[in-house]
């Protein structure tokens, strides 16, 4: 029997650093060759940890949640014939087979447990209850209840495990109309509290946000759009081609006008290097589109969008976002925009302030569409309107070119032909 | 047209309908029943007790069978006859009582008892042959159907529960269609009374509706009653000529079963076709009738209840809705909601569950303790030798609140009742615990199962 260590890969250029994520695996447990050991997480990316070796864990070298260097030891698995660990050559991982009380990086969430039953010598003592859950009382206290027409869930139960007796019932009445006895509103105080862990997805958001908001220096323009045109349009092509081509949101349209915006923008798609004190203006439009997954915010990209017909954007946003949604989106098609779009759909409010997606420079919120009156030529029409909530850096983009630049936007999308006249 | 007017008016004569019926005649309502068959519907007439019978009259057959070949407890007979018709008619005779019964409460509560078949004209109106009846309450109770199967048309040697529960002979060979439990309590006692019985069930295991711990001393019985099994075999048809019942097996091939009678026990779907219930056009569940928890449908003053509404097709249910619907009529506040509706198969052993499963406790997200006490361990299970079976509980961890109860074994069924209540009174483990119950009796199951859960069971 030997003992092989499988150190924590190096598996993205120029990381130091990876957050283990998960483990799919004990200490005590049978492993088989390529079996997927643990979940780690980079930057963005979830990647896979699979076994080299056949064997028994024997030893886990960390805990889900930390950060571990790479190269630091990840697993010990007992195998069969030699291993690749020479005996004593190395004292073993920190978390060993039996947990050493040492500070676990976060707090492991607890279950959360309703507090049993005051006793009944306290009658008082009021018994948490979920709104949802079931009032405890015995057939004869129910239709007494409903005789006396009070609503059991209102009423404190002094019996074993909150159970609702008459007495209870009796002393309800007994406080009125009025639940100022009480000295409440009848409902019970919720005193649990859960704790959930700050890790991996999660952690990384809050990380790139707290970035963001205090690298840059965030303003945010909101303009209205009229989109009755634009919706036009759109239904006719989803009803013309949207059998054969597949159907269009208003996404590759807003990508649409992104690209031909920004030929005379080329300030606005671009990623400052605050440290080297360089905007790299970039040629390509590569627009990030922020999806919301089951783990978090994602940033899936659409590469060269300059290059894209409309149905081309519009295939490949939805294999991103699909691709996104179930953790399958690699590495390079989480990264690389330089700029961003953000729609929240029919939750898209009224006006949003995007965070910046660092280094980008601008980014793009696109709230929901509302008919409203407005006044065309003395006249009030019915018109879909949408309005455009963008952030931009302040450091070096100035109010007067961000302005022209949602303007520009805003030409484009009023009047769709223009998208598409070179 | 003669026309009749009345406060209430209820379609249908079961369980459902005629305690209704007599809540509402207690109540000082004036209500008219329409009935097309018997009093007493499915469950008096051609459901739970005719079977029961049935099944009482199977269990002392092969008992006596049982002693005549030599049997432990010394004693000595020789080898019974059957007389079949004889049987159906002690079974006859105890529905003949029972229906009486419930004419006699009906009229003692001065209710109007129209027989016939009632058709709905509107949310107020019903016609009864030449009769129109105008009512402010409308309570719709007509039951349920069998379900039939297309391949398998009733008539001559395919039968359903109904004929199966008023046999002319016992057939040689008898093939059940359905392993639920209509067909598995049928199925043993024609097993019983003498027949070959063989059970052809589509799913892997008989009583799919409950949990394989549960089921498995079911399925040990009958394989020594020697009931044959035709798991995850699925029915294509009937061949009259050789009387055989063609069968498909797991691996697609088709087997033939020489049978000389084929019992349909599939399901019962909700009454709703032949009585113009489509004139009230009103919300539906699936086949059901939609209701509320006071039983209301979505016409107001139109009621419904028992199996028409859907699941748990259970006769008490359906009796508790009905003198529920009564006591709003006459202006009381009322709401169906009950902890647990308890659900019984007698099968032999018998099979009782009420409240939640470990299963269904878990899917509700409880943490909970699953404990069960063997009858082995069990003087009296010993003496009515009957040693397979168990009780099991169900409790929150946190309070140890019962949340559900389960037993299978001889006699059970009883125990719905400790386990109904436990239940409805909200119980807890404790409550049971220490609670002295009676020895020798199977009931010192229900407070071992307590104590395990509690981690002292005296005698385990």
């Amino acid at each position: 029997m030997g003992t092989h260590v499988i150190k924590m890969p190096d598996i993205g250029e120029g990381i130091a650093e990876v957050e283990l994520s998960v483990w799919h695996v004990k200490v005590g447990d049978m492993v088989v060759e390529d079996q997927v050991l643990a979940d780690v997480m980079t930057d963005k990316a979830m990647v896979d940890i699979p076994s080299p070796v056949h064997g028994r864990v024997i030893a886990l070298g960390g805990e889900p949640g930390e950060v571990m260097a790479v190269g630091s030891e990840l697993i010990r698995i007992e195998v069969e014939g030699a291993g690749n660990l020479k005996e004593s050559a190395q004292p073993a991982p920190a978390a060993a087979a039996v947990p050493a009380p040492k500070p676990a990086p976060v707090a492991t969430p607890e279950p959360v447990v309703e507090k049993a039953a005051a006793p009944r010598c306290a009658p008082q003592a009021p018994v948490a209850r979920d709104p949802e859950e079931r009032p405890l009382a015995s057939p004869a206290v129910r239709k007494h209840a409903l005789d006396l027409g009070i609503q059991l869930r209102l009423v404190q139960g002094s019996g074993p495990a909150g159970r609702i007796l008459h007495e209870d019932l009796e002393a309800y009445l007994a406080q009125g109309s009025s639940t100022q006895a009480m000295g409440g509103s009848g409902y019970a105080e919720r005193h649990d509290e859960q704790q959930i862990p700050v890790i991996g997805m999660r952690r990384k958001i809050a990380q790139r946000m707290q970035e963001a908001t205090q690298r840059a220096a965030h303003f945010s323009y909101v303009e209205e759009i009229d989109v009755t045109a634009l919706e036009e349009l759109r239904v006719h092509l989803n009803e013309k081609h949207g059998a054969s081509r597949g159907k269009l949101t208003l996404l590759p349209f807003l990508v649409r006008a992104l690209v031909v915006a920004l030929r005379d923008f080329p300030q606005m798609n671009a990623r400052y290097d605050d440290e080297a004190q360089v905007i790299h203006r970039s040629g390509a439009v590569h627009v990030g589109v922020a999806t919301q997954s089951d783990v978090g915010l994602m940033v899936p990209v659409v590469r060269h969008a300059e290059a894209r017909s409309l149905w081309d954007s519009a295939a490949e946003i939805s294999r991103l976002a699909t691709a996104a949604r179930t953790g399958k989106a690699s590495r390079d098609e989480l990264s690389g925009s330089t700029i961003t779009l953000t729609s929240l759909g029919a939750l898209g409010g009224i006006v949003s302030t995007p965070v910046l997606n660092l280094p980008e420079v601008a980014i793009v919120g696109v709230n929901k569409i509302v008919e409203r009156p407005m006044v065309i030529k003395g006249q009030i029409v019915i018109r879909k309107m949408m309005n455009l909530s963008s952030s931009f850096d302040h450091r070096v983009v100035d109010g007067m070119d961000a302005a022209q630049f949602i303007q520009a936007l805003r030409g484009l999308l009023e009047q769709p032909a223009t998208l598409f006249v070179e | 047209m003669q026309t009749l007017n009345t406060k209430l008016l209820i379609i249908g004569g079961g369980p459902g309908g005629y305690v209704a019926a007599i809540r509402a005649g207690q109540l000082g309502i004036e209500t008219i029943l329409v009935e097309g068959q018997s009093l007493g519907g499915t469950c008096l007439n051609i459901g739970c007790i005719p079977s029961k019978a049935l099944i009482h009259v199977a269990e002392q057959f092969h008992q006596t069978r049982h002693h005549s070949q030599g049997s432990a407890l010394g004693i000595t007979v020789s080898a019974p006859t059957l007389d079949i018709g004889k049987s159906v008619e002690w079974k006859d005779g105890i529905v003949d009582r029972l229906t009486t019964g419930v004419a006699a409460l009906l009229k003692k509560h001065k209710v109007q008892v129209m027989h016939g078949w009632a058709k709905v004209i509107d949310g107020k109106t019903v016609e009864v042959g030449d009769t129109r009846i105008q009512c402010e309450h409308l309570l719709l109770a007509t039951g349920s159907k069998s379900v039939n199967l297309p391949m398998l048309p009733l008539g001559g040697p395919i039968i359903s529960s109904t004929e199966a529960l008023a046999p002319t002979s016992v057939p040689k060979h008898l093939v059940v269609v359905g392993g639920g439990y209509i067909g598995l309590e049928l199925g043993i006692a024609y097993r019983k009374l003498g027949a070959e019985v063989s059970v052809v069930e589509a799913q892997e295991r008989i009583l799919p509706a409950y949990d394989g711990e549960l089921t498995q001393p079911v399925h040990e019985a009958l394989k020594q009653l020697g009931v044959k099994l035709y798991l995850k075999h699925s029915v294509e048809g009937f061949d009259a000529q050789a009387s055989t019942l063609q069968v498909r097996d797991p691996n697609g091939d088709t087997l033939n079963l020489d049978t000389d009678r084929v019992l349909v026990a599939v399901g019962r779907k909700p009454n709703t076709q032949g009585w113009n219930l489509e004139a009230l056009n009103l919300a539906m569940n699936g086949a059901a009738v939609k209701i509320d928890s006071r039983c209301q449908t979505s016409m107001r003053n139109v009621w419904a209840i028992g199996d028409l509404s859907g699941e748990p097709m259970l006769a008490h249910r359906a009796m508790a809705q009905g003198e529920m619907v009564a006591e709003l009529i006459a202006g009381q506040h009322r709401e169906f909601n009950p902890t647990a509706i308890a659900a019984v198969c007698f099968t032999d052993p018998e099979l009782v569950v009420v409240g939640k499963t470990p299963d269904e406790a878990k899917a509700a997200g409880l943490d909970c303790i699953v404990s069960s006490f063997p009858f082995a361990a069990n003087g009296r299970a010993m003496t009515l030798e009957s040693k397979s079976g168990f009780v099991r509980v169900v409790a929150r961890r946190d309070n140890h609140l019962i949340v559900g109860w389960q037993a299978v074994g001889v006699g059970v069924s009883e125990l719905s009742t400790a386990f109904g209540q436990s239940l409805e009174m909200g119980a807890r483990l404790e409550d049971i615990a220490g609670t002295i119950h009676a020895h020798p009796t199977l009931g010192e199951a229900v407070q071992e199962a307590a104590l395990r859960a509690l981690g002292h069971a005296l005698h385990l």
